[in-house]
């Protein structure tokens, strides 16, 4: 199965790196899913939570983040967030 | 005679006071210069991706952004100057200073007029004691800046630029900081960041690895929008980083340099005291026999 390769930065230092085979991001017009193969997209992220399915496991990585951008080509993605806790998004800030 | 042996012993112990407190700032300085450099290696991977997401939306889209434009409504342009907030780091503060004397009188000379903003104790207190204005200033957090201070310095300068030229908005943003090269080379650099000028040829590789057509989400007008400050302040902490690393390796040369001075003065202080010491006693015992002497040819 095609994975993609996410690499998740922040400005001070790269928080999450790893194989990934769905990532479901907080796009600026809603949510995006990206599967690999995903056309080439770059795009403006608002604060929400990313959550990181690994190929086996069925429980995704949260991330809540406070904006950013998402770049994605060629099945490697690079999440690049302002500020970023590990975890879920609490119902608080979810949007 | 006497006098000169107590003074020699006098200066042997302040000079070793200050040899430790040299020692003592060498060994700090060695001690956290690690850790500013594992800083400026961890920010790297933020600034790349920047960088290449920039350069790519650059190259797929015609978009203009305020940004990445000249202005010339106004001949004033602000000159960031990142040095430290203490001495004790020889000439560390002088050396950007100066570049940042030469940057100045180069913009002068092309009849622009200089805004200033420094980072530093030791810039600010160089500028007030000569009266120059400075527009804004940032103190305490040379050695450690943090994102939160790189924030607040790109959000004033961001701020000039867009600001129109009638309410004090500049043309160009020059930074001024010392490039850390490697444990004994530092190097004052001036970087022009606002307007951009990188985003052409940032990636060399272009021609055969052509950058994909992306899809940007929601267009490409907002992506950049959302893309260059965070780019510009990527930009600017990635010099306040620099900067730092820069600063505690040039104390910790310069304290090490102190440490052996102090040796050497201790060393020639030792000696003369020693010399004067065997002066006093020659002294003494030539008078003995002199008195001796006196006594027998009267008797």
């Amino acid at each position: 199965m095609a994975t993609i390769e996410v690499d998740l930065v922040a400005t001070d230092g790269k928080v999450w790196s790893g194989v990934a085979r769905q990532v479901i991001a907080p796009a600026g017009d809603g949510e995006i899913g990206i599967l690999a193969g995903h056309t080439p997209v770059l795009t403006v992220l608002k604060p929400g939570e990313i959550r990181v399915y690994a190929p086996e496991s069925g429980e995704p990585a949260r991330f809540t983040v406070e904006g950013g951008f998402l770049s994605f080509d060629s099945n490697v993605m690079t999440i690049v967030v302002d500020e970023v806790t590990a975890g879920p998004t609490t119902d608080a800030t979810a949007r | 005679m006497a006098g000169s042996q107590r003074i020699y012993r006098q200066r042997i112990k302040s000079t070793q006071s200050l040899k430790k407190m040299f020692r003592a700032q060498e060994l700090i300085a060695a001690s956290r210069i690690g850790r500013a450099r594992d800083r400026v290696s961890m920010a790297a991977p933020y600034s790349r991706a920047i960088t290449r997401a920039v350069s790519a939306v650059a190259t797929h889209s015609n978009t203009s952004h305020p940004f990445l434009v000249e202005r010339d409504d106004t001949n004033r342009v602000a000159v960031l100057l990142i040095a430290s907030d203490r001495g004790m780091a020889g000439a560390y503060s002088a050396s950007v200073i100066r570049e940042t004397e030469r940057l100045i009188e180069r913009l002068e000379h092309e009849g622009k007029q200089v805004v200033l903003y420094v980072s530093g104790r030791r810039a600010v207190t160089y500028y007030t004691f000569r009266g120059r204005d400075v527009e804004g200033s940032w103190t305490g957090h040379s050695d450690a800046p943090s994102t939160d201070i790189a924030g607040e310095i790109s959000e004033v300068l961001l701020d000039a630029f867009r600001a129109p030229a009638d309410q004090g908005g500049v043309a160009e943003v020059h930074i001024v900081f010392t490039q850390f090269v490697n444990m004994v080379t530092q190097r004052p650099r001036v970087i022009r960041l606002l307007p951009l000028e990188v985003v052409e040829g940032v990636e060399p590789a272009d021609d055969r690895e052509q950058l994909p057509l992306y899809e940007f989400e929601p267009d490409p007008a907002v992506v950049l929008d959302a893309l260059l400050p965070r780019y510009v302040r990527s930009r600017i902490y990635a010099s306040l980083l620099q900067a730092a690393a820069s600063e505690l390796a040039a104390r910790q040369r310069a304290m090490h340099t102190a440490t052996d001075n102090a040796e050497d003065l201790i060393r020639t202080y030792t000696r003369l005291a020693n010399q004067a010491r065997q002066g006093e006693i020659t002294q003494e015992i030539s008078e003995i026999v002199s008195g001796a002497d006196a006594l027998a040819s009267a008797s």
